[in-house]
């Protein structure tokens, strides 16, 4: 099987779906001749023409909301945020206009978008550029979220996003674009909706998303080794809709979790995991949950700094000894 | 008092299409002083704008377009619906939050829409709408077709950064687009002079190097004779304009708000009803001799009778009560 780079796979997505579907256009700032500030969409100007792939002024709620009024007349946009940090102030043709016109016009208007680009902490990009966006987007009926780890599972995500009927958040790991990994030639995509049990163990349940993931697999790599703990690793993939039936099975197996997220700790992605976990798998839990996050802060420039408040393998390592009794 | 600005002779072999936009005018007073009614009686809840003297600029300006092309319009847009095409039935149960309104009940005054009839809402956030009806005139230009979108806002729309970004692209991408300002004079309770530098709103185009045109948003003919300049240069060769109609609204800024007060005179406000737009129409008509009497009374009575069976039929449509989970998302 090839191996493709999360950014080569992302490109794949695009481009299969763009010569796929002719409503399929992409929109951004420098996603055209600079051929994308992070080139996920490098060649697609050349291979697609200035009528799909259409760079705009930083503008970023005048372009959201152009991709929301031409889905909401049967084109398939797909927005590129250069990163999520910008679409703070797209965020209300992405909230008020793509996520609920379809409720409030009666069900008449289905607003077929996908809002994409990079988000999660970075390297040393301080507080404005260095954040993650989840549970923002994720509180919002009307709106899909997604957030691939793998350039496996960024690609079919992607496509199935884009082939979605409903607006899609897809967040991309700024970090994660260079990450490599096995992605088949042959057409393929990944429901939204559904979790990935990227390992099986049978002693304590990691749930991740995102650059997360990396975090976890080191995490229980060492576990194994140095503890002899059996860990499993649930990759929700999507966080809304969020794949409960997976979660819960997992924790049924293991009796023990541990919940990894960049974002704060204040209402995030963590919090609403372990709410589904004790109302559907009380009876089953050996130890409370532990979520392991970013730091409640703002994004310290410096690199010490920085470092003490992302979740490393040390952290999860410590609050899987702690779920289970190790510690 | 001022004398009256004379005005050009109304072509006698329009009279059909004169009488048609006062028809529908006195439909729209009609159907806004009913809905004020039934808001007071509780009715019909939560904000409810009001069109009362603005009649003339969407009258005027949705006679221009054709059954194809695409209307955008903000939270005080019951009479653009209207004249679209949604039926006052539709319409007053949208209002009334039944399953038979246009939005199912769901969107309420703010939120109509009819897709069948190319009415794309009913926005509620000022200015947000614009880049939605630019995205659709984006759409068209993408797909090779003739339509064109035509979007109102209100004048305190022109402050904001969406007003901005979108006729900067609009211009910049040669979009099908007419953006129509009804400068009512007010942002709820403020003056567009405490507002904007530049009040002149029309003046704003040129930042972007479009066409511009003010016109007398009292004067239904000025309005419709502007807009089919605009929509033909839409049309013909994708470019956008910016057209400003200066009106006024009698009423206050939504049901909830005082008609006079703090932010304007009730002196001002009698003032401005001398320019009504229904009957500086009515009376270049009767003066002309081509409206009798009688006509104008049939037209009054037959909005009536159209707006008291919307009314009925509102009352009797029931609340949507299976429908709180059902369009949330689609399949």
């Amino acid at each position: 099987m090839p191996i493709v780079t999360y950014r080569d796979a992302l490109n794949q997505a695009l481009r299969e779906e763009m010569e796929r579907d002719p409503n399929v256009f992409l929109m951004g700032e420098e996603v055209g001749v600079y051929q994308g500030a992070y080139k996920v969409s490098r060649g697609l100007l050349e291979a697609f023409g200035d009528k799909r792939v259409i760079d705009t002024p930083i503008a970023e709620l005048g372009f959201a909301g152009v991709g929301v009024g031409a889905a909401m007349v049967g084109l398939r946009p797909v927005i590129e945020f250069m990163t999520w940090n910008f679409a703070l102030l797209a965020i209300d043709e992405i909230v008020n206009s793509a996520a609920k016109m379809l409720y409030m016009s009666g069900g008449q208007i289905p607003v077929p978008i996908v809002f994409r680009g990079p988000g999660g902490a970075a390297l040393q990009l301080a507080a404005q550029h260095s954040q993650a966006f989840e549970s923002w987007y994720a509180h919002i009926p009307g709106l899909k979220v997604v957030a691939p780890a793998t350039p496996y599972d960024a690609k079919g995500l992607l496509k199935s996003a884009i082939r979605d009927n409903n607006p899609v958040v897809f967040l991309e790991g700024e970090m994660l674009y260079n990450l490599k990994g096995d992605v088949p030639d042959e057409d393929y995509t990944i429901p939204l909706g559904q979790a990935d049990i990227k390992r099986v163990g049978s002693d304590v349940t990691v749930i991740v998303h995102s650059k997360t993931l990396a975090v976890a697999e080191k995490a229980a790599v060492r576990l194994d080794e140095e503890d002899n703990l059996a860990v499993e690793i649930v990759d929700l993939r999507s966080l809304r809709p969020l794949d409960t039936d997976t979660i819960v099975a997992s924790v049924r197996k293991t009796n023990r979790c541990v919940v990894v997220e960049e974002g704060w700790p204040f209402c995030g992605i963590g919090a609403q995991v372990v709410d589904e976990i004790q109302r559907h798998a009380f009876d089953d839990l050996d130890a409370p949950v532990l979520r392991v996050t970013g730091a409640d802060v703002p994004m310290p420039y410096n690199k010490q700094l920085e470092r003490a408040t992302k979740p490393t393998p040390d952290r999860v390592i410590a609050a899987v000894k702690r779920v289970t009794y190790r510690d | 008092m001022a004398q009256p600005i004379p005005v050009e002779p109304l072509d006698p072999d329009r009279v059909n299409f004169y009488i048609g936009l006062l028809r529908r005018m006195l439909l729209l007073r009609r159907f806004e002083e009913r809905a004020g009614e039934a808001y007071a009686q509780g009715r019909i809840g939560g904000f409810c704008h009001l069109y009362i003297g603005q009649e003339a600029v969407a009258t005027g300006a949705i006679a221009a377009l054709r059954e194809d092309d695409y209307v955008f319009a903000s939270y005080r847009e019951h009479a653009h619906a209207l004249l679209r095409g949604t039926g006052p039935r539709a319409v007053m149960a949208e209002l009334f939050g039944r399953v038979d309104g246009c939005s199912k009940g769901k969107g309420g005054s703010m939120h109509l829409f009819d897709v069948k009839n190319r009415f794309m809402g009913g926005h509620g956030i000022v200015g947000s709408h614009l880049p939605l009806a630019a995205g659709a005139a984006f759409a068209i230009k993408y797909r090779g077709d003739d339509q064109v979108v035509i979007c109102f806002f209100g004048e305190a729309a022109v402050n904001i950064g969406a007003f901005h970004e979108t006729l900067n692209m609009a211009a910049l991408w040669e979009l099908p687009v007419v953006f129509l300002c009804e400068n009512n004079r007010y942002g709820m309770g403020t003056a567009l002079e405490r507002a904007a530098a530049v009040y002149d709103v029309y003046r704003r185009a040129c930042s972007y190097d479009m066409a511009e045109e003010t016109v007398d948003g009292m004067d239904v003919l000025e309005v419709h004779a502007a807009t089919e300049r605009a929509v033909a240069r839409a049309r013909q060769y994708r470019l956008p304009t910016l057209i400003e109609a200066r009106t006024y609204r009698y009423m206050g800024h939504s049901m909830a708000d005082p008609i006079h007060g703090h932010y304007r005179t009730k002196e001002e406000l009698e003032e401005q009803k001398l320019k009504d737009p229904i009957e500086q129409l009515s009376q270049r008509l009767i003066d002309q001799g081509l409206l009798p009497d009688s006509m104008r009374a049939i037209l009054t009575q037959a909005a009536e009778d159209e707006v008291q069976d919307a009314l009925t039929f509102a009352d009797e449509s029931p609340d949507p009560t299976d429908q709180l989970y059902t369009d949330v998302y689609r399949d």
